[in-house]
């Protein structure tokens, strides 16, 4: 791992030097959604027993760190590749793997600050209760990881800033918005929960509020190897990717 | 002495762009190795198929014995590319650049050797400005900086003077040349052949994906000779009619081709004869856009050229 650490490191530099954007933008974000959603709602209605404010909010925190998981490794890959600067990371003798696991970590730590920022900036609007903090971390670090070996399939396959939001727009955004984020998928019409439970993205935020509330729409345990299923096989295709070189090494 | 690079029967189609038909290269230790061409001859593919950067369909490349795809951590940090584009990652400063550049070599601690690089490069003064405020030229030395973080034995740079100004190509090669002296391995990809005839001991030409000429450069300058003399004669002055043959009219004046310098004399003794006196005088000789015109033409260099032969001369010996 020689050229891990360094290739780690120069990831997180990159997003933290425009932390304003990178970080403290999706927070803000966050709240705004909280802020409108509890106002409207707050008061109507109760989830799985919870206050709905108090429901929103792990699923806002997991929202953002997906979503900012998935545009750390992919932009900042289709930004190398389109100035050429990737040159930089494809001449030292840093292995596919080492490769894979710098993005990967990097967009995990992007991840995690936005979503601790989150749980920070709201935590003034709802009680959180933390009953089960080892399945938080669980899902957090698994639908990072997830979001961001994603975004390095996407990164690499992009030719253009468009396609990548493409991508972002089309794929990313719908499945974050449509996982129960903003409710209870029994709350749906069956053939919706039906289509839901098709989405793995539905498992993170489940599995992840379960981490808080101790309640779920699923199993946890369901969740989790979901979760983890999709981990080994979004992972698997992205070194899959890497060692044929593909767009990268022609 | 041993091959700094070895190319072996390498070649790489694009679609259907044959950019390497089978391309062998020997290039000893402490070579200054020119690789010239015109837009799309292969050079760019070549020197990246060495770094890695392109996987070529067949044959094989090796670094100082490591072979680029096998044993591709031990020739990546044998060899220092300076690419051709002008890159820069925008988020970093000239030292962070360096240094970043330093780790991915399992390099750390890395200061004193940076500092002297950004010393002889001009760079000191810029060492803490971000990469975005740089010009071009103090970007292009940036590139070259951090070909050299690792102290690579080979070092290749990829037409690194084109759009750059005289003071710091002068600059460069005389960094680059020092840096020769002192054992390392340099090959050099250039529009200017000046440059390649003034640097490099060795040259290949390559035209369409192959070698079409691979010489020592005084070699190449000899084979094809182009030695001329010109005369402008004092005015009144007739040339003589035994010479009307032979010259051809010339910036107001006669030139005539020369197979070698010994036809000077008979040609002045002539014209003292004739009692022509001269305004000018002017014997002037190949160089090497003219061997390169003459290759690209499809003049034949006859032997030494083609696939798969390999002799390399130590270096400064010229043959």
């Amino acid at each position: 791992m020689i050229g891990f650490r360094t290739l780690l490191y120069k990831e997180v530099l990159r997003f933290w030097k425009v932390g304003f954007q990178t970080v403290a933008a999706p927070v803000l974000t966050a709240m705004l959604y909280l802020m409108i959603f509890s106002h409207v709602l707050d008061a109507q209605m109760r989830v799985n027993g919870v206050r709905y404010a108090a429901f929103l909010v792990p699923g806002l925190v997991m929202m953002s760190l997906l979503q900012n998981a998935f545009a750390n490794s992919s932009s900042s890959l289709i930004q190398s590749k389109i100035t050429g600067s990737v040159v930089f990371v494809l001449l030292p003798p840093i292995s596919y793997v080492e490769f894979f696991f710098a993005y990967v970590v990097a967009a995990v730590l992007r991840g995690l600050m936005v979503g601790a920022g989150v749980v920070l900036a709201t935590v003034w609007f709802a009680p959180l209760t933390f009953v089960a903090p080892w399945w938080i971390v669980a899902f957090a670090v698994l639908g990072g990881g997830i979001l961001g070996a994603f975004g390095m399939i996407a990164g690499i396959w992009a030719d253009k800033f468009d396609q990548l939001a493409g991508f972002q727009n089309f794929l990313i955004m719908p499945l974050t918005m449509l996982s129960g984020v903003f409710y209870s998928i029994h709350s749906l019409p069956g053939v919706w929960q039906q289509v839901s439970h098709l989405n793995p993205v539905f498992y993170m935020i489940d599995g992840f509020r379960f981490g808080f509330f101790g309640v779920s729409d699923v199993p946890p345990e369901t969740s989790l190897a979901v979760v983890a299923a999709s981990f080994l096989i979004v992972s698997a295709t992205t070194l899959a990717l890497l060692r044929s070189g593909y767009k990268l090494r022609y | 002495m041993g091959s700094a690079v070895s190319i072996q029967r390498v070649a790489k189609h694009f679609g259907r762009l044959q950019a390497l038909a089978g391309v062998s290269l020997e290039i000893a230790e402490g070579e200054f190795f020119g690789l010239l061409g015109p837009n799309g001859a292969g050079k760019t593919t070549l020197i990246s198929c060495l770094a890695g950067l392109v996987r070529p369909d067949s044959g094989r490349l090796s670094v100082l014995g490591a072979d680029v795809a096998a044993d591709y951590r031990a020739a990546r940090r044998l060899l220092g590319v300076v690419p051709q584009e002008l890159v820069f990652d925008p988020f970093f400063s000239v030292r962070e650049t360096l240094r970043i550049q330093s780790g991915y070599f399992g390099l750390r601690n890395n200061d004193d050797w940076i500092d002297e690089i950004l010393a002889n490069l001009d760079l000191t003064s810029k060492a803490g400005t971000n990469m975005r405020r740089l010009s071009g030229g103090m970007k292009r030395r940036v590139l070259v900086a951090q070909a050299l973080v690792h102290k690579p034995p080979v070092i290749v740079l990829d037409e690194p003077t084109a759009g750059v100004d005289v003071e710091l190509r002068q600059g460069l090669w005389q960094f680059v040349q020092r840096l020769n002296r002192e054992g390392h391995t340099v090959i050099l990809t250039t529009h200017y052949l000046e440059e390649a005839e003034a640097l490099c001991g060795r040259i290949a030409m390559l035209k369409e994906g192959r070698v079409v000429a691979l010489d020592t450069t005084s070699n190449l300058l000899a084979r094809f000779s182009r030695h001329a003399l010109t005369v402008r004669l004092t005015a009144g002055g007739a040339l003589p009619e035994a010479l009307r043959g032979r010259a051809t009219p010339s910036d107001g004046g006669w030139q005539f081709r020369l197979a070698g310098y010994h036809e000077v004399e008979p040609i002045l003794a002539a014209l003292r004869e004739a009692g022509c006196t001269f305004d000018d005088l002017r014997l002037t000789q190949a160089d090497l856009e003219d061997v390169f015109v003459g290759v690209m033409q499809g003049e034949g260099l006859g032997e030494g050229v083609g696939e798969g032969h390999g002799e390399v001369p130590a270096r400064g010996a010229v043959p």
